[in-house]
Protein backbone atom coordinates (compact mmCIF):
# COMPACT_ATOMS: atom_id res chain seq x y z
CA UNK A 1 0.00 0.00 0.00
CA UNK A 2 2.64 2.85 1.07
CA UNK A 3 4.92 1.45 -1.62
CA UNK A 4 2.43 2.40 -4.41
CA UNK A 5 1.53 6.12 -3.01
CA UNK A 6 5.15 6.82 -1.58
CA UNK A 7 6.53 8.02 -4.52
CA UNK A 8 3.78 10.50 -5.07
CA UNK A 9 3.54 11.99 -1.99
CA UNK A 10 7.16 12.46 -1.61
CA UNK A 11 7.38 14.29 -4.98
CA UNK A 12 4.73 16.23 -3.78
CA UNK A 13 6.71 17.34 -1.04
CA UNK A 14 9.55 17.90 -2.81
CA UNK A 15 7.54 20.03 -5.81
CA UNK A 16 4.83 22.12 -3.60
CA UNK A 17 5.84 21.75 -0.10
CA UNK A 18 3.08 20.08 0.80
CA UNK A 19 4.28 17.42 3.88
CA UNK A 20 1.86 14.56 3.68
CA UNK A 21 4.52 12.18 5.31
CA UNK A 22 2.06 9.80 6.84
CA UNK A 23 1.75 9.03 2.79
CA UNK A 24 5.91 8.16 2.51
CA UNK A 25 7.42 7.32 5.79
CA UNK A 26 6.37 3.41 7.23
CA UNK A 27 6.71 4.70 11.13
CA UNK A 28 4.18 8.08 10.29
CA UNK A 29 2.40 5.53 8.09
CA UNK A 30 2.23 2.62 11.18
CA UNK A 31 0.81 5.83 13.23
CA UNK A 32 -1.61 7.35 11.51
CA UNK A 33 -2.91 3.29 10.37
CA UNK A 34 -2.68 3.14 14.30
CA UNK A 35 -4.45 5.91 15.00
CA UNK A 36 -7.26 4.94 12.30
CA UNK A 37 -7.92 1.35 13.89
CA UNK A 38 -8.17 2.80 17.55
CA UNK A 39 -10.99 5.78 16.69
CA UNK A 40 -13.02 2.94 14.52
CA UNK A 41 -12.95 0.85 18.11
CA UNK A 42 -13.85 3.71 19.54
CA UNK A 43 -16.80 4.80 17.77
CA UNK A 44 -18.47 1.32 17.61
CA UNK A 45 -17.84 0.45 21.30
CA UNK A 46 -19.43 3.83 22.49
CA UNK A 47 -22.11 3.78 19.84
CA UNK A 48 -23.16 0.46 21.25
CA UNK A 49 -23.10 1.04 24.71
CA UNK A 50 -24.60 4.43 24.32
CA UNK A 51 -27.69 2.59 22.51
CA UNK A 52 -27.52 -0.13 25.16
CA UNK A 53 -27.74 2.80 27.75
CA UNK A 54 -30.79 4.41 26.09
CA UNK A 55 -33.20 1.52 25.46
CA UNK A 56 -32.49 0.21 28.70
CA UNK A 57 -32.56 3.79 30.24
CA UNK A 58 -36.07 4.34 28.06
CA UNK A 59 -37.58 0.97 29.76
CA UNK A 60 -36.70 1.91 32.74
CA UNK A 61 -37.73 5.70 32.95
CA UNK A 62 -41.47 3.75 32.58
CA UNK A 63 -40.70 1.41 35.47
CA UNK A 64 -43.44 1.24 38.33
CA UNK A 65 -40.50 1.80 41.01
CA UNK A 66 -40.11 5.72 41.73
CA UNK A 67 -37.03 4.76 43.02
CA UNK A 68 -35.87 3.73 39.07
CA UNK A 69 -37.14 6.33 37.77
CA UNK A 70 -35.70 9.12 39.95
CA UNK A 71 -32.23 7.39 39.40
CA UNK A 72 -32.71 7.84 35.23
CA UNK A 73 -33.70 11.12 35.19
CA UNK A 74 -30.98 12.20 37.65
CA UNK A 75 -28.60 10.31 35.47
CA UNK A 76 -29.91 12.02 32.43
CA UNK A 77 -29.80 15.81 34.33
CA UNK A 78 -26.10 15.10 35.27
CA UNK A 79 -24.83 13.50 31.30
CA UNK A 80 -27.34 16.45 29.77
CA UNK A 81 -25.61 19.49 31.65
CA UNK A 82 -21.76 18.90 32.22
CA UNK A 83 -19.44 19.32 29.07
CA UNK A 84 -18.11 15.31 27.84
CA UNK A 85 -14.44 16.58 27.86
CA UNK A 86 -14.69 17.24 31.53
CA UNK A 87 -16.56 13.84 32.01
CA UNK A 88 -13.84 12.37 30.43
CA UNK A 89 -11.40 13.29 32.51
CA UNK A 90 -13.81 13.46 35.45
CA UNK A 91 -13.99 9.46 34.60
CA UNK A 92 -10.44 9.10 33.87
CA UNK A 93 -8.52 11.04 36.85
CA UNK A 94 -10.81 10.76 39.50
CA UNK A 95 -13.09 7.00 39.46
CA UNK A 96 -10.01 5.74 37.56
CA UNK A 97 -7.60 5.76 40.61
CA UNK A 98 -10.63 4.29 42.43
CA UNK A 99 -10.81 0.83 40.57
CA UNK A 100 -8.57 -2.09 41.50
CA UNK A 101 -5.46 -2.16 39.68
CA UNK A 102 -2.23 -4.18 40.01
CA UNK A 103 1.40 -3.08 40.05
CA UNK A 104 3.44 -4.10 37.24
CA UNK A 105 6.96 -3.19 37.97
CA UNK A 106 7.30 0.78 39.08
CA UNK A 107 3.20 1.46 37.20
CA UNK A 108 -0.27 0.23 38.15
CA UNK A 109 -2.28 -1.48 35.75
CA UNK A 110 -5.83 -0.78 36.24
CA UNK A 111 -8.49 -2.96 35.02
CA UNK A 112 -10.27 -0.12 33.29
CA UNK A 113 -7.41 1.98 31.26
CA UNK A 114 -8.20 4.86 29.12
CA UNK A 115 -9.57 3.14 26.35
CA UNK A 116 -12.22 1.85 28.67
CA UNK A 117 -12.79 4.89 29.91
CA UNK A 118 -13.34 6.70 27.00
CA UNK A 119 -15.97 4.24 26.10
CA UNK A 120 -17.87 4.30 29.48
CA UNK A 121 -18.13 8.10 29.45
CA UNK A 122 -18.62 8.66 26.13
CA UNK A 123 -21.51 6.13 25.67
CA UNK A 124 -23.05 7.25 29.04
CA UNK A 125 -22.85 10.75 27.60
CA UNK A 126 -24.70 9.84 24.30
CA UNK A 127 -26.83 7.36 26.01
CA UNK A 128 -27.92 10.03 28.39
CA UNK A 129 -29.62 11.90 25.33
CA UNK A 130 -30.49 8.37 23.66
CA UNK A 131 -32.95 7.65 27.00
CA UNK A 132 -35.02 10.73 25.86
CA UNK A 133 -34.69 10.02 22.26
CA UNK A 134 -36.60 6.90 22.92
CA UNK A 135 -38.75 7.87 25.04
CA UNK A 136 -40.14 10.36 22.74
CA UNK A 137 -40.66 7.12 19.92
CA UNK A 138 -42.16 5.58 23.10
CA UNK A 139 -44.25 8.01 23.79
CA UNK A 140 -45.76 7.86 19.86
CA UNK A 141 -46.72 4.73 20.18
CA UNK A 142 -50.22 4.86 20.77
CA UNK A 143 -52.08 4.12 24.03
CA UNK A 144 -54.73 1.59 22.18
CA UNK A 145 -51.59 -0.20 20.71
CA UNK A 146 -49.77 -0.63 23.98
CA UNK A 147 -54.03 -1.72 25.52
CA UNK A 148 -53.99 -4.34 22.76
CA UNK A 149 -51.14 -5.87 23.63
CA UNK A 150 -52.19 -6.19 27.16
CA UNK A 151 -55.38 -7.70 26.54
CA UNK A 152 -53.42 -10.35 24.34
CA UNK A 153 -51.86 -11.28 27.69
CA UNK A 154 -48.08 -9.54 26.95
CA UNK A 155 -45.89 -8.78 30.02
CA UNK A 156 -44.78 -4.96 30.34
CA UNK A 157 -41.28 -6.39 29.16
CA UNK A 158 -42.63 -8.61 26.25
CA UNK A 159 -44.47 -5.65 24.77
CA UNK A 160 -41.66 -3.25 25.34
CA UNK A 161 -39.31 -6.12 23.13
CA UNK A 162 -42.27 -7.43 20.84
CA UNK A 163 -44.58 -4.18 20.10
CA UNK A 164 -43.88 -1.11 21.65
CA UNK A 165 -39.93 -0.28 21.00
CA UNK A 166 -39.83 -1.72 17.22
CA UNK A 167 -42.28 1.09 16.84
CA UNK A 168 -41.11 3.79 18.50
CA UNK A 169 -37.95 2.69 17.01
CA UNK A 170 -38.98 3.54 13.38
CA UNK A 171 -40.13 6.79 15.06
CA UNK A 172 -37.10 7.86 16.58
CA UNK A 173 -34.48 7.06 13.91
CA UNK A 174 -33.75 9.90 12.61
CA UNK A 175 -33.16 11.92 16.08
CA UNK A 176 -31.10 8.62 16.72
CA UNK A 177 -29.33 9.42 13.55
CA UNK A 178 -28.02 13.09 14.41
CA UNK A 179 -27.15 12.02 18.02
CA UNK A 180 -24.94 9.51 16.95
CA UNK A 181 -23.29 11.48 14.38
CA UNK A 182 -22.51 13.58 17.39
CA UNK A 183 -21.38 11.00 19.47
CA UNK A 184 -18.89 9.71 16.50
CA UNK A 185 -17.07 13.29 16.50
CA UNK A 186 -17.17 13.28 19.79
CA UNK A 187 -14.67 10.64 20.42
CA UNK A 188 -11.85 12.83 19.28
CA UNK A 189 -12.30 14.66 23.07
CA UNK A 190 -10.80 10.76 23.72
CA UNK A 191 -7.14 12.89 23.29
CA UNK A 192 -7.40 14.33 26.22
CA UNK A 193 -6.92 10.97 28.50
CA UNK A 194 -3.94 9.51 26.08
CA UNK A 195 -6.21 7.54 23.73
CA UNK A 196 -4.46 7.09 20.74
CA UNK A 197 -7.49 7.80 18.54
CA UNK A 198 -7.14 10.13 15.15
CA UNK A 199 -6.94 13.54 16.85
CA UNK A 200 -3.94 12.05 18.85
CA UNK A 201 -2.32 10.90 16.48
CA UNK A 202 -2.25 13.74 14.01
CA UNK A 203 -1.46 16.02 16.65
CA UNK A 204 2.10 13.83 17.51
CA UNK A 205 2.54 13.73 13.94
CA UNK A 206 2.17 17.48 13.51
CA UNK A 207 4.25 18.17 16.54
CA UNK A 208 7.35 15.88 14.88
CA UNK A 209 7.25 16.96 11.51
CA UNK A 210 5.93 20.56 12.02
CA UNK A 211 2.74 19.75 8.98
CA UNK A 212 -0.15 21.06 10.88
CA UNK A 213 -1.49 22.53 8.06
CA UNK A 214 -1.39 19.14 5.79
CA UNK A 215 -2.32 16.70 8.77
CA UNK A 216 -5.65 19.34 9.55
CA UNK A 217 -6.80 18.60 6.26
CA UNK A 218 -6.82 15.30 6.46
CA UNK A 219 -8.64 14.42 10.11
CA UNK A 220 -11.25 17.06 8.22
CA UNK A 221 -11.56 14.73 5.35
CA UNK A 222 -11.31 11.91 7.33
CA UNK A 223 -14.16 12.79 9.96
CA UNK A 224 -16.35 13.95 6.98
CA UNK A 225 -15.65 10.43 5.01
CA UNK A 226 -16.51 8.56 8.57
CA UNK A 227 -19.37 10.55 8.97
CA UNK A 228 -20.82 9.70 5.97
CA UNK A 229 -20.28 6.63 6.50
CA UNK A 230 -22.40 6.17 9.39
CA UNK A 231 -25.05 8.14 8.21
CA UNK A 232 -25.54 6.42 4.64
CA UNK A 233 -26.17 2.98 6.94
CA UNK A 234 -28.38 4.90 9.43
CA UNK A 235 -30.29 6.04 6.37
CA UNK A 236 -30.69 2.75 4.54
CA UNK A 237 -31.46 1.26 7.55
CA UNK A 238 -34.32 3.69 7.75
CA UNK A 239 -35.61 2.77 4.35
CA UNK A 240 -35.75 -1.02 5.26
CA UNK A 241 -37.33 -0.48 8.42
CA UNK A 242 -40.58 1.64 6.94
CA UNK A 243 -43.29 -0.03 7.58
CA UNK A 244 -46.06 1.27 4.69
CA UNK A 245 -48.88 3.50 5.65
CA UNK A 246 -47.02 3.68 9.54
CA UNK A 247 -45.25 7.32 10.54
CA UNK B 1 17.03 35.61 -26.77
CA UNK B 2 21.26 35.81 -26.92
CA UNK B 3 20.95 39.34 -26.14
CA UNK B 4 17.97 39.28 -23.51
CA UNK B 5 20.06 36.71 -21.53
CA UNK B 6 23.17 38.66 -21.35
CA UNK B 7 21.27 41.98 -20.76
CA UNK B 8 19.52 39.96 -17.60
CA UNK B 9 22.71 38.67 -16.29
CA UNK B 10 24.35 42.21 -16.35
CA UNK B 11 21.81 43.60 -14.22
CA UNK B 12 22.13 40.97 -12.03
CA UNK B 13 25.38 41.43 -11.62
CA UNK B 14 25.06 45.19 -11.11
CA UNK B 15 22.55 44.39 -8.62
CA UNK B 16 24.72 41.86 -6.80
CA UNK B 17 27.73 44.22 -6.75
CA UNK B 18 25.67 47.46 -5.65
CA UNK B 19 23.85 44.80 -2.42
CA UNK B 20 27.40 43.63 -1.67
CA UNK B 21 28.55 47.57 -1.26
CA UNK B 22 25.66 48.26 0.37
CA UNK B 23 25.73 45.78 2.70
CA UNK B 24 29.56 45.56 3.55
CA UNK B 25 29.37 50.09 4.71
CA UNK B 26 26.12 48.68 6.53
CA UNK B 27 28.04 45.74 8.61
CA UNK B 28 30.89 48.27 9.15
CA UNK B 29 28.33 51.05 10.26
CA UNK B 30 26.09 48.46 11.76
CA UNK B 31 28.58 46.57 13.65
CA UNK B 32 28.71 48.47 17.30
CA UNK B 33 25.75 50.28 16.65
CA UNK B 34 23.41 48.69 19.20
CA UNK B 35 26.54 48.53 21.89
CA UNK B 36 27.20 52.22 21.40
CA UNK B 37 23.45 52.79 21.96
CA UNK B 38 23.11 50.88 25.46
CA UNK B 39 25.98 53.16 26.70
CA UNK B 40 24.30 56.71 25.59
CA UNK B 41 21.29 56.08 26.67
CA UNK B 42 22.85 54.37 30.38
CA UNK B 43 19.99 51.07 30.21
CA UNK B 44 20.31 47.70 28.88
CA UNK B 45 17.57 46.23 27.39
CA UNK B 46 17.10 42.26 27.89
CA UNK B 47 14.94 39.99 26.70
CA UNK B 48 13.97 36.86 29.36
CA UNK B 49 11.56 34.45 29.81
CA UNK B 50 8.53 35.03 31.98
CA UNK B 51 7.31 31.73 32.30
CA UNK B 52 10.42 29.26 32.95
CA UNK B 53 11.11 28.68 36.69
CA UNK B 54 13.91 28.56 37.66
CA UNK B 55 15.61 30.61 35.19
CA UNK B 56 12.87 33.63 34.22
CA UNK B 57 9.79 33.83 36.44
CA UNK B 58 7.55 36.09 37.92
CA UNK B 59 7.76 35.68 41.80
CA UNK B 60 4.84 36.88 44.05
CA UNK B 61 5.25 40.16 43.51
CA UNK B 62 5.06 40.06 39.87
CA UNK B 63 9.07 40.96 39.58
CA UNK B 64 11.17 39.12 37.13
CA UNK B 65 13.24 37.08 38.87
CA UNK B 66 15.34 33.97 37.98
CA UNK B 67 18.76 32.96 37.17
CA UNK B 68 18.90 34.14 33.81
CA UNK B 69 17.63 37.37 34.91
CA UNK B 70 20.67 37.88 38.00
CA UNK B 71 22.73 37.11 34.44
CA UNK B 72 21.54 40.02 33.31
CA UNK B 73 21.93 42.18 36.24
CA UNK B 74 25.28 41.32 36.00
CA UNK B 75 26.07 42.43 32.14
CA UNK B 76 23.84 45.76 33.53
CA UNK B 77 26.55 45.58 36.57
CA UNK B 78 29.44 45.36 34.36
CA UNK B 79 28.97 48.02 31.99
CA UNK B 80 27.18 50.46 34.39
CA UNK B 81 24.21 50.69 33.21
CA UNK B 82 20.46 50.26 34.34
CA UNK B 83 18.95 47.28 33.54
CA UNK B 84 15.72 46.48 31.93
CA UNK B 85 13.77 43.33 31.32
CA UNK B 86 11.41 42.34 28.58
CA UNK B 87 9.83 39.11 28.64
CA UNK B 88 9.78 37.43 25.75
CA UNK B 89 8.84 33.38 24.77
CA UNK B 90 10.24 31.15 22.85
CA UNK B 91 8.14 31.61 19.53
CA UNK B 92 8.93 35.56 19.55
CA UNK B 93 12.35 35.61 21.19
CA UNK B 94 14.76 36.03 17.94
CA UNK B 95 12.30 39.00 16.28
CA UNK B 96 12.34 40.70 19.47
CA UNK B 97 16.08 40.54 18.84
CA UNK B 98 16.19 41.25 15.28
CA UNK B 99 13.32 44.25 15.33
CA UNK B 100 15.97 45.80 18.06
CA UNK B 101 13.47 45.96 20.96
CA UNK B 102 15.84 44.49 22.88
CA UNK B 103 19.56 44.55 23.26
CA UNK B 104 20.48 40.94 24.31
CA UNK B 105 18.72 37.79 24.81
CA UNK B 106 19.21 35.38 27.79
CA UNK B 107 15.92 33.25 27.28
CA UNK B 108 16.22 29.35 27.75
CA UNK B 109 17.58 29.05 24.08
CA UNK B 110 18.89 26.01 22.25
CA UNK B 111 22.09 27.24 20.00
CA UNK B 112 21.10 25.44 17.41
CA UNK B 113 22.61 26.08 13.48
CA UNK B 114 19.30 27.74 11.78
CA UNK B 115 19.36 30.13 14.61
CA UNK B 116 22.83 31.07 14.71
CA UNK B 117 21.83 32.19 11.01
CA UNK B 118 19.29 34.98 12.79
CA UNK B 119 20.95 35.76 15.80
CA UNK B 120 24.46 35.84 17.21
CA UNK B 121 24.88 33.02 19.66
CA UNK B 122 27.71 34.26 21.31
CA UNK B 123 30.29 31.02 22.31
CA UNK B 124 31.00 30.00 24.90
CA UNK B 125 27.14 28.19 25.85
CA UNK B 126 26.12 28.77 29.47
CA UNK B 127 24.20 26.19 30.08
CA UNK B 128 22.29 23.01 28.59
CA UNK B 129 19.58 20.55 28.76
CA UNK B 130 18.48 17.38 27.47
CA UNK B 131 15.86 14.66 27.73
CA UNK B 132 15.38 12.71 30.77
CA UNK B 133 12.71 11.37 33.02
CA UNK B 134 10.75 12.12 36.35
CA UNK B 135 10.23 8.78 38.06
CA UNK B 136 9.37 7.66 41.72
CA UNK B 137 12.79 6.77 43.31
CA UNK B 138 14.09 3.19 42.91
CA UNK B 139 11.94 2.27 39.65
CA UNK B 140 14.37 2.98 36.86
CA UNK B 141 17.89 2.52 36.30
CA UNK B 142 18.42 2.92 32.52
CA UNK B 143 16.66 4.16 29.37
CA UNK B 144 16.71 0.97 28.25
CA UNK B 145 14.51 -0.15 31.27
CA UNK B 146 11.51 1.46 29.45
CA UNK B 147 10.89 -1.17 27.26
CA UNK B 148 7.14 -1.77 26.54
CA UNK B 149 6.17 0.45 29.57
CA UNK B 150 4.05 3.62 30.05
CA UNK B 151 5.67 6.36 30.18
CA UNK B 152 4.25 9.84 30.22
CA UNK B 153 4.42 12.57 28.14
CA UNK B 154 3.32 16.55 26.62
CA UNK B 155 1.16 15.89 23.45
CA UNK B 156 3.50 17.34 20.90
CA UNK B 157 7.06 17.55 22.96
CA UNK B 158 9.55 16.07 20.51
CA UNK B 159 11.10 13.79 22.96
CA UNK B 160 8.27 11.48 22.54
CA UNK B 161 9.26 10.19 18.70
CA UNK B 162 12.78 9.69 20.24
CA UNK B 163 12.13 7.96 23.42
CA UNK B 164 9.27 5.67 21.98
CA UNK B 165 12.01 4.99 18.72
CA UNK B 166 15.22 4.87 20.66
CA UNK B 167 14.10 2.65 23.80
CA UNK B 168 10.46 0.89 22.55
CA UNK B 169 8.35 2.84 25.67
CA UNK B 170 4.70 3.27 25.25
CA UNK B 171 4.10 7.03 25.46
CA UNK B 172 1.08 7.89 26.91
CA UNK B 173 0.61 12.01 26.16
CA UNK B 174 -1.41 14.31 27.64
CA UNK B 175 -2.55 17.97 26.52
CA UNK B 176 -0.49 19.72 29.27
CA UNK B 177 2.19 18.78 31.78
CA UNK B 178 0.01 19.12 34.75
CA UNK B 179 -1.95 16.41 33.16
CA UNK B 180 1.06 14.29 32.62
CA UNK B 181 2.32 14.82 35.96
CA UNK B 182 -0.59 13.69 37.33
CA UNK B 183 -0.93 10.78 35.81
CA UNK B 184 2.72 9.88 37.07
CA UNK B 185 1.78 10.88 40.61
CA UNK B 186 -1.44 8.94 39.91
CA UNK B 187 0.85 5.28 38.93
CA UNK B 188 -0.39 5.64 35.46
CA UNK B 189 3.12 5.49 33.71
CA UNK B 190 6.62 4.75 35.29
CA UNK B 191 7.87 8.07 34.37
CA UNK B 192 7.11 11.71 32.96
CA UNK B 193 9.87 12.26 29.85
CA UNK B 194 10.83 16.05 29.58
CA UNK B 195 13.54 18.44 29.25
CA UNK B 196 15.90 17.65 31.73
CA UNK B 197 16.04 21.82 33.29
CA UNK B 198 11.91 21.61 34.26
CA UNK B 199 12.62 18.15 35.69
CA UNK B 200 15.09 19.55 37.55
CA UNK B 201 12.60 22.67 38.85
CA UNK B 202 10.61 20.67 39.68
CA UNK B 203 12.57 18.61 42.12
CA UNK B 204 13.89 21.45 43.69
CA UNK B 205 10.32 22.65 44.07
CA UNK B 206 10.10 19.91 47.06
CA UNK B 207 7.10 18.60 45.86
CA UNK B 208 8.36 15.58 44.59
CA UNK B 209 10.45 14.57 47.29
CA UNK B 210 9.81 10.47 46.53
CA UNK B 211 10.81 11.04 42.89
CA UNK B 212 14.39 11.31 41.23
CA UNK B 213 15.84 12.01 37.82
CA UNK B 214 17.48 8.79 37.18
CA UNK B 215 18.95 8.54 33.87
CA UNK B 216 21.40 10.34 32.30
CA UNK B 217 20.36 12.75 30.07
CA UNK B 218 20.43 12.07 26.33
CA UNK B 219 20.53 14.43 23.30
CA UNK B 220 21.96 17.22 25.06
CA UNK B 221 21.70 20.75 23.69
CA UNK B 222 23.62 23.75 24.97
CA UNK B 223 21.97 26.94 25.44
CA UNK B 224 23.35 30.05 23.85
CA UNK B 225 22.58 33.48 24.63
CA UNK B 226 22.30 35.91 21.91
CA UNK B 227 23.23 39.45 20.83
CA UNK B 228 21.99 41.04 16.96
CA UNK B 229 23.65 38.96 14.30
CA UNK B 230 25.71 41.92 12.74
CA UNK B 231 27.00 42.43 15.94
CA UNK B 232 28.64 39.53 17.01
CA UNK B 233 31.79 40.30 15.67
CA UNK B 234 32.06 43.87 16.93
CA UNK B 235 32.23 45.16 20.72
CA UNK B 236 29.12 43.40 22.04
CA UNK B 237 29.65 40.09 21.06
CA UNK B 238 33.57 39.65 22.20
CA UNK B 239 32.15 41.62 25.54
CA UNK B 240 29.29 39.00 25.81
CA UNK B 241 32.16 36.07 25.10
CA UNK B 242 34.42 37.49 27.51
CA UNK B 243 31.54 37.38 30.49
CA UNK B 244 30.14 33.93 29.49
CA UNK B 245 33.87 33.07 29.91
CA UNK B 246 34.09 34.83 33.43
CA UNK B 247 31.11 33.07 34.29
CA UNK B 248 31.87 29.71 34.00
CA UNK B 249 35.50 30.11 35.01
CA UNK B 250 34.50 31.91 38.52
CA UNK B 251 32.45 29.59 39.55
CA UNK B 252 29.37 32.64 39.32
CA UNK B 253 27.05 29.79 37.28
CA UNK B 254 27.53 27.15 39.62
CA UNK B 255 26.65 30.07 42.61
CA UNK B 256 24.32 30.68 40.52
CA UNK B 257 22.66 27.22 40.28
CA UNK B 258 22.77 26.84 44.17
CA UNK B 259 20.78 30.17 44.89
CA UNK B 260 18.39 29.33 42.20
CA UNK B 261 17.86 25.02 43.99
CA UNK B 262 19.20 23.42 40.60
CA UNK B 263 20.76 20.01 41.04
CA UNK B 264 24.59 21.04 39.82
CA UNK B 265 25.40 19.82 36.40
CA UNK B 266 27.75 17.89 34.69
CA UNK B 267 28.10 20.89 32.21
CA UNK B 268 29.09 23.62 34.48
CA UNK B 269 32.02 21.72 36.10
CA UNK B 270 33.04 20.22 32.36
CA UNK B 271 33.42 23.44 30.84
CA UNK B 272 34.91 25.22 34.07
CA UNK B 273 37.47 22.41 33.68
CA UNK B 274 38.09 23.30 30.29
CA UNK B 275 38.18 26.85 30.01
CA UNK B 276 40.37 27.48 33.21
CA UNK B 277 43.98 28.09 32.17
CA UNK B 278 46.69 26.44 33.92
CA UNK B 279 47.51 29.30 36.79
CA UNK B 280 50.58 27.04 38.12
CA UNK B 281 53.25 29.43 36.49
CA UNK B 282 51.74 32.31 39.29
CA UNK B 283 53.03 30.68 41.93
Amino acid sequence: MLDAIAPFFEKLYDDTGWNFIVFYEQYEYDRLIEGIGVTIQLIIASLVFSLVVGIVGAWAQGAKSAIVRYVIAGYIQVFRNTPPFVQILFFYFVLGNLTPSYDAGGYQVAWIGNFGWAVISLGFFAGAFNVEIFRSGIEAVPNTTREAADALGYTRLKSYIHIVFPLAFRVCLPALNNNLVNLLKTTTLAYGIAVPEMMYTANQIWSDNVNVSEMMILLFFFYIGLVSVLVYGMHKWERQMKIPGYG
Amino acid sequence: MGLKRSAKIAGMAAALAFGMATAMTGQAFAKNEGFMKVLKRGELVVGVKADYKPWGFRDSSGKLVGMEVDMAQDVADALGVKLKLVPVQSSNRMQFLQQGKIDLMIATMSDRTDRRKLVGIVEPNYYTSGTNLLAKKGVLKNWTDLKDKPVCGKQGAFYNKVVAKRYGAKIVAFVGNAEAKQALRDGKCVGWVYDDSSIMADLASGQYDDYEMPMSTEDDNPWGLAVPLDELDGIWGNFMAGMQYRWLTSGRLSELEAKWGIQPTAFLKMQAEKLTPDRKHLK
